[in-house]
């Protein structure tokens, strides 16, 4: 354990790369096999469930600072994280002890999962009693599930393949799934993670899919990619990504975050493949009678996403359909070395076999002869109900991860809809923005009522998007604006005026403005428009009804 | 009784003794207890201090009308018996007592417990009435023993030289830069000061205080010895044209906001050292404790927060609205660039933020 919290003061002090692969090879290098197969767990972004309600967590923390709970609470306001007010607001331990991760995780912590609550308390004052600043802020982050460190999985894999000395492809194939809930890290696992390279490596086994290709979003002006002809035009759909993946008779449904989603999706996983086949595509939710053509908007897939049980009223409802535009195994065989232009000629031909199969249409000389022909093709995308263009280099490998040396994909989204809105509340921020407000409502007015007033009401919650120095600025604004302070929220005189973008928009009856919107963010801040010009409810409506029109003209 | 201290428009005022304590605005008479920008501003028409922080105070204001007071001596203005006692935060920094009639009041400008050895260390007083700082009064702040962070700082240095980077630490160039070389360690390479920090240097050393031998950037004559080198330089240096003679770099903060994460990412360098010249949330009730003082009174940083923890633990506390620090900033956001918009006054460069 004090390794690991080594480890993660490490990673999190410094912003150099360099150092950052340094600290994790010394630490594999060092590590107990089954201790580092838990840092690979977590530094790979493995997310267990919460051990201890965070209530309670908080509650013990109180008792064993011995301090009330407003000043607990005025602790937290200031740091923006619970694991580490908790870290500062401790009692210096008196002993200290060394158990290591594998054994902190299995005999620690797992126990406390379902436990009540005069026994967790028992376990964490015992746990705080032997653990330093660094191990107490790690151990919250082990129980809480709110585990996050600045490093990428490219860099634990480059890590762990320069200890193995295995060609980090080979590492990045093994690591896939280590993070799923259902696979726990031990030590013969940590063992063939870095054993050297075998025939096990070439054989697909069971249902480990691949690391997923991931596209760079295009800024440029696609001319400057060359000629078209040397590039595979898709639409980019809006759903969830994953890899469908068929051996012995199986299949198996991975999510983009390499978790397992098979049973989420059973339509899906019924699909009648081959065995040894392995497709990359997107999950979309169909719409209309007898799961017609149209795809329906995301906010569909997320009620599906949400949901634990199934049921067949749901499944009629909210029918699920994978768009295939990849093919990644085939009869076995690893495809992922061929062109893009092979693997979807492959593709094509495994699908005339199978009607079920829906590939993503690739978009011909026919629609569009060149870039600007394309470029016009791409403003229909919203009518579509799709997210833009993928262009895709038909030259290309399938890469690990969001790499461009063996051929690159690009993303070229259309831009977002965008409306003016006022800000009205504002809460302070986590991590690198604790006690700066940083997380904003935004609100349009209403329609005037018979004297003429109008309200504000508030549509989207938004926290990207400013600089520091534009943070800073709003952040001075909202101190000296504040109306009235409920507990972490302040409400604020309306005074400013943002351009706030987004990429989908819903009716939603959970909303106070009957509207849900997608990836809100802002794009900047309008100090040239004064409060009462910006958008209103009816602006979002009119978009609502564009975009819902276009949903049900598909659907003739 | 009437209070003996009151806060007036020009600051802490001391109504029997007719003066005034660290006044933000000119006045006849000030008490300074420490040479911080914030406590000791120029335009008084006279000035007591300590005669440890004479020079530097001089050095600061320039010319002024300045009596000096050794630590411990008594001297008696309109009936009221002033003193200086040491408050271990800075060079020359006191906290004045006041008698008169038989009650005590005791004003503590800024303070720290630890010794840290570039100046006398606090020494507690008793009173009836305390008026204290609270700079960092959340029990968030606790902190290391410096022995600790010093040793971090060495090794922060001692890998960058042998990496062969220079290392460049910010810190206030006055008080806490002393207090960082007399923790350095010399042998691992050679120390190199912003002109900010050199004039506070050579103070401290007239004053007695053992600072290792240190170099001004134009004194650089082998250009090579720099990436074995540490540099002293005050946080407005970071991200200036002077900072491009040092290549290849790791740089640092030291300061006692750095205790938070968010804080450390925010001032967007590889290194914070958690280092402060003020009392932490421990030492802060213990020095209210052994002051024996029923009556508290907060001044700045974390006031409502102090003024209720206080109040709930059976003592008559309450707040003084004073202009040190520059409290909003400080106290909510650990925003240590708050007074960077002083740029231009030179004099006072090196003295602008010293609230950590």
């Amino acid at each position: 354990m004090r390794d690991f919290a080594h480890l993660y003061a490490e990673l999190d002090a410094t912003t150099a790369t360099n150092r950052k692969l340094e600290a994790l090879q010394a630490y594999f290098r060092h590590a107990d096999a089954a201790d580092a197969a838990w840092a690979v767990y977590f530094l790979a972004g493995g997310k267990p469930r919460q051990a201890v309600p965070t209530k309670l967590l908080r509650h013990c923390a109180m008792q064993y600072a011995q301090l009330d709970e407003w000043l607990f609470d005025e602790c937290y306001q200031a740091v923006g994280d619970l694991a580490e007010t908790i870290a500062h607001v401790l009692p210096p331990a008196m002993r200290d002890d060394d158990l290591g991760l594998n054994l902190w995780m299995e005999q620690r912590v797992a126990p406390l999962r379902g436990a009540d609550a005069e026994t967790v308390r028992a376990a964490l004052f015992s746990y705080w009693d032997v653990l330093d600043w660094q191990g107490r802020f790690l151990l919250s982050k082990l129980i809480g599930g709110g585990f996050r460190v600045g490093v990428s999985k490219l860099l634990v894999t480059r890590a762990l393949a320069v200890v193995a000395e295995v060609d980090a492809k080979t590492i990045a194939q093994r690591l896939v799934g280590w993070t799923d809930r259902s696979t726990r890290p031990t030590a013969a696992g940590f063992a063939d993670l870095i054993a050297p390279p075998s025939e096990a490596d070439r054989q697909r086994r069971g249902g480990q899919p691949y690391p997923f290709f991931l596209a760079h979003p295009l800024l440029a002006d696609p001319a400057t990619l060359g000629e078209l002809g040397d590039w595979q035009a898709e639409w980019k759909y809006d759903g969830i990504r994953a890899q469908l993946v068929h051996r012995e008779g199986c299949s198996w449904l991975w999510s983009r975050g390499e978790e397992l989603i098979t049973e989420r999706f059973p339509e899906l996983a019924q699909l009648p493949l081959p065995d040894g086949v392995v497709i990359d595509g997107e999950i979309v939710i169909r719409r209309g009678e007898g799961g017609g053509g149209v795809i329906a908007p995301f906010a569909d897939l997320q009620k599906r996403i949400g949901r634990k049980t199934l049921s067949a009223k749901l499944l009629a409802e909210l029918p699920a359909a994978l768009i295939v535009y990849d093919l990644l195994e085939l009869d076995g065989e690893d495809l992922r070395g061929r062109p893009q232009q092979e693997r979807r000629a492959l593709l094509e031909k495994l699908a005339e076999d199978i009607p079920a199969l829906t590939l993503a249409p690739v978009i011909g000389p026919a629609e569009a002869a060149d870039w600007s022909a394309l470029a016009r093709l791409r403003e229909s995308a919203r009518a579509r109900g799709v997210e833009g263009m993928m262009l895709k280099e038909k030259s290309a490998h399938y890469g690990i991860g969001r790499t461009k040396n063996v051929g690159t994909w690009w993303k070229w989204k259309i831009d977002p809809y965008s409306v003016d809105a006022v800000l009205i509340y504002a809460q302070s921020g986590h991590g690198r923005r604790a006690s700066l407000y940083t997380d904003y409502t935004f609100a349009v007015w209403d329609a005037a009522d018979e004297t003429g007033e109008r309200r504000l009401v508030p549509f989207a919650k938004a926290y990207s998007g400013l600089t520091d120095a534009e943070i800073a600025r709003v952040d001075r604004i909202i101190r000296s604006s504040t109306v009235e302070k409920f507990g972490p929220v302040r409400s604020v005189k309306p005074s400013m005026v943002f351009e706030i973008g987004f990429e989908g928009i819903a009716a939603s009856p959970r909303h106070k403005a009957g509207i849900a919107v997608r990836f809100p963010r802002i794009l900047r801040i309008r100090d040239d428009k004064p409060v009462a010009e910006a958008d209103s409810l009816s602006t979002l409506q009119a978009l609502l009804d564009e975009a819902e029109g276009h949903h049900a003209a598909r659907r003739d | 009784m009437n209070d003996m201290v009151v806060v007036r428009k020009e600051g802490l005022y001391c109504v029997p003794g007719d003066f005034y304590i660290d006044p933000w605005r000119p006045v006849d008479r000030a008490v300074i207890t420490h040479a911080h920008a914030d406590h000791a501003r120029t335009g008084h028409g006279h000035y007591l201090a300590t005669a440890d922080g004479a020079a530097i105070l001089r050095a600061r204001l320039g010319e002024i009308r300045l009596d000096a007071l050794r630590y411990g001596d008594s001297v008696t203005h309109n009936g009221v018996a002033l003193s200086l006692h040491p408050a271990g935060h800075v060079l020359g920094s006191a906290q004045l007592r006041m008698e008169y009639r038989g009650e005590v009041w005791v004003a503590s400008g800024d303070y720290k417990l630890e010794q840290d050895g570039t100046c006398a260390a606090f020494e507690s007083v008793r009173c009836d009435t305390f008026i204290t700082e609270s700079t960092f009064g959340m029990p968030i702040y606790r902190w290391q023993p410096q022995a600790e962070i010093f040793d971090d700082i060495n090794a922060w240095w001692r890998r960058n030289a042998s990496e062969g980077r220079t290392s460049v630490l910010f810190c206030y160039a006055f008080g806490k830069a002393q207090r960082i070389l007399h923790g350095l360690d010399p042998t691992i390479g050679g120390i190199v000061c912003h002109g900010a920090v050199t004039p506070l240097n050579a103070l401290y050393r007239e004053a007695g205080v053992a600072l290792p031998p240190t170099l001004a950037v134009g004194d650089v004559e082998d250009k090579a010895m720099l990436r074995q080198a540490l540099v002293l330089a005050p946080p407005s240096a970071a991200g200036s044209p002077w900072m491009r003679r040092f290549g290849d770099y790791s740089d640092a903060f030291a300061s006692g906001w750095m205790r938070l994460r968010g804080s450390r990412r925010r001032r967007g360098v590889d290194r914070g050292f958690v280092l402060s010249d003020h009392a932490d949330w421990p030492g802060l009730l213990s020095a209210i404790a052994a002051s024996g003082a029923r009556r508290i009174i907060v001044t700045h940083g974390q006031i409502p927060i102090m003024v209720r923890w206080l109040q709930q633990n059976g003592l008559d506390a309450g707040a003084f609205d004073t202009e040190y620090g520059g409290e909003e900033e400080v106290s909510e956001t650990g925003d240590v660039d708050k007074v960077d918009s002083n740029k231009d006054a030179p004099a006072s460069a090196e003295g602008q933020s010293e609230h950590a």
